[in-house]
């Protein structure tokens, strides 16, 4: 009796602490919502009170400012088509490569998964004179470089996930007179679901925060994403924090409600992922 | 055997030209041009042997940037570790507030690291400046103005981004412990403490092992926080690898000497893996 009481103390004690641990990690979230509805006079007298005047003119200047509904346009097709182009091509490749049992299938698949490690700086440099040379500087190019980017892992992912799904399927697909492509797209990727899942939400979230990469490829005023407008916006108004600060909050909106809506996926996604 | 060669390579082949393109080509040109006078301008380039290594090697700004990684890389190692196997600990048993609680841990880690640093740099300058005036607390005040606290802010930084992220994985691995175990344990008269010692952590070393290489080739890799938390200053002292590279090449044009610095950058991160890949086969343990 004694030793439950005690327990469940210590679970109080537990549970306590964790919710301050909570706060603490959303104190960063409250500091730069709070700020960004401060003028900017106020924000300068207190950085921790509440706003006593509330103004919506910093988030106006912001959204104007960061052109935002076109960066975010810019963000969601380069995302979008470079997901898709990785599932489609990844999820492909993939079946082959572990249907296939002969040399070149295994070298190709053990050079993808070798390729993981490759730091993008090391590159980086001939990268940009190489699609210079190629014309590939420009949205569509860097479409191409995620999935050139994206092949390592996406490849292993499908490939790991693939061994767990019988071969036998295949054969009776082949014998009813099914043709390569109609297995895989009839019979195969519809089982491939949740692993495609994972793929996605681990390319969306890359591609969506890159900044190094489409700061060197896509860096022209009609193509900037989010990140990229952040960085000059920011740099900007340095002096006007309450201004950059409404900016910040801005951009961040929508990664927290993607967040909120596929919450279970990615954290899933991310746990999997973690090989890399 | 001819048709099913073909549609082997109709499937492989897009996916595997976009990765030579965009990744093989590029890494052996890279290597090549590490060992020539490539300017970035001139379409000529000379062959000059090592000249750029040796002048990487002599380069005093790779040396500071060198340690300043290191040191980065151990202090988060250590520390985020720690913290998110104590949050593991805190919120593995499924329960509605655990499930909570481990959203919130876990939400830093989506945002970019360019807008985390931005976020950071207003409360370390800001925030942080106006508490220790209140509280009249001397170390509080003009962070991000040396080397040491931008060290300090960029790991604080890191632990609120990456802890909930590492915490994932633990949690993943002390799910997977069987209950019969601890249970056996305490029936045997050991305690919390030896409990966590002696069953918990040898069966999630594998986690561990994860999480702490993951730590290491993030940390030594980062860019983008590096960049919108100081930009390596004040004058420097906290650029990482990755930044002089980048320096290197657009600030001071000398490609050939930034290649040569990647292709080193590149060895010391492919050795990380492959030490990796040693440890995670060696010490597994059966539950």
């Amino acid at each position: 009796m004694e030793a439950v009481k005690k327990r469940n103390v210590l679970k109080y004690i537990g549970l306590l602490f964790s919710f301050l641990l909570a706060l603490l990690f959303l104190s960063p979230f409250y500091i730069i919502v709070v700020n960004s509805f401060k003028s900017k006079k106020e924000l300068f007298q207190n950085v921790l009170s509440l706003p006593k005047i509330f103004t919506m003119n910093n988030y106006k200047q912001a959204f104007k400012e960061l052109d935002f509904l076109i960066s975010l346009l810019h963000s969601l097709t380069i995302t979008a088509v470079s997901v898709l182009l990785i599932v489609i091509f990844a999820s492909m490749a993939a079946w082959m490569l572990e249907r296939t049992k002969s040399k070149i299938s295994n070298f190709i698949f053990m050079m993808f998964i070798a390729s993981m490690i490759i730091p993008f700086q090391a590159v980086m440099l001939p990268l940009i004179r190489i699609s210079g040379k190629l014309h590939l500087l420009n949205m569509g190019g860097i479409m191409f470089m995620y999935l050139g980017f994206g092949a390592s892992l996406s490849v292993f992912l499908y490939h790991g996930f693939l061994k767990s799904i019988p071969m036998e399927l295949d054969e009776a697909a082949t014998i009813d007179g099914c043709s390569k492509f109609q297995i895989f797209w009839y019979i195969i990727f519809p089982l491939l679901k949740p692993i495609s899942i994972t793929v996605a939400i681990l390319n969306t979230v890359w591609i969506w925060n890159d900044y190094l990469l489409p700061s060197l490829v896509i860096n022209k005023p009609d193509t900037l994403t989010i990140p990229l407008r952040t960085f000059f916006f920011f740099g900007q108004y340095t002096k006007q924090w309450n201004l950059a600060l409404a900016g910040l909050v801005l951009v961040i909106i929508p990664v927290i409600v993607f967040y909120f809506v596929a919450q279970k996926h990615i954290i899933k996604s991310v746990a999997s992922g973690s090989i890399k | 055997m001819k048709k099913r060669n073909l549609s082997f390579w109709y499937f492989v082949g897009p996916i595997l030209f976009a990765y030579i393109v965009i990744q093989l080509m590029p890494l052996l040109v890279g290597i090549y041009y590490s060992f020539t006078d490539w300017n970035g301008i001139n379409s000529s380039v000379k062959l000059v042997g090592l000249k750029n290594y040796i002048s990487a090697f002599k380069d005093s700004s790779f040396g500071q940037s060198f340690l300043f990684t290191a040191k980065f890389t151990i202090l988060s190692l250590v520390i985020l570790n720690a913290i998110a196997f104590g949050l593991s600990l805190l919120v593995t048993r499924e329960s509605k507030a655990s499930n909570f609680l481990r959203t919130i841990f876990f939400m830093p880690n989506l945002i970019g690291g360019l807008i985390l640093g931005f976020i950071w740099q207003f409360i370390f300058t800001q925030v942080f400046a106006s508490i220790g005036k209140i509280l009249g607390i001397q170390w509080l005040q003009g962070w991000l103005s040396d080397g040491k606290t931008g060290l300090y802010g960029l790991v604080i930084l890191m632990a609120w981004q990456m802890s909930g992220y590492l915490m994932i994985i633990y949690i993943a691995s002390l799910q997977n412990i069987p209950p019969e175990l601890v249970e056996a344990a305490q029936i045997d008269g050991a305690n919390a403490w030896q409990r966590i010692k002696n069953i918990v952590i040898p069966l999630v070393r594998p986690a561990f092992t994860v999480s702490i290489f993951l730590t290491l080739s993030n940390s030594f890799k980062l860019y983008d926080q590096n960049l919108s938390l100081t930009a390596g200053g004040p004058a420097n002292s906290t650029q990482m690898l990755a930044m002089n590279i980048y320096n290197t090449a657009f600030s001071f044009n000398q490609m050939g000497l930034a290649q040569a610095k990647a292709v080193i950058f590149l060895l010391i991160v492919g050795a990380i893996s492959l030490i990796q890949v040693y440890f995670s086969k060696k010490g597994e343990v059966e539950a």
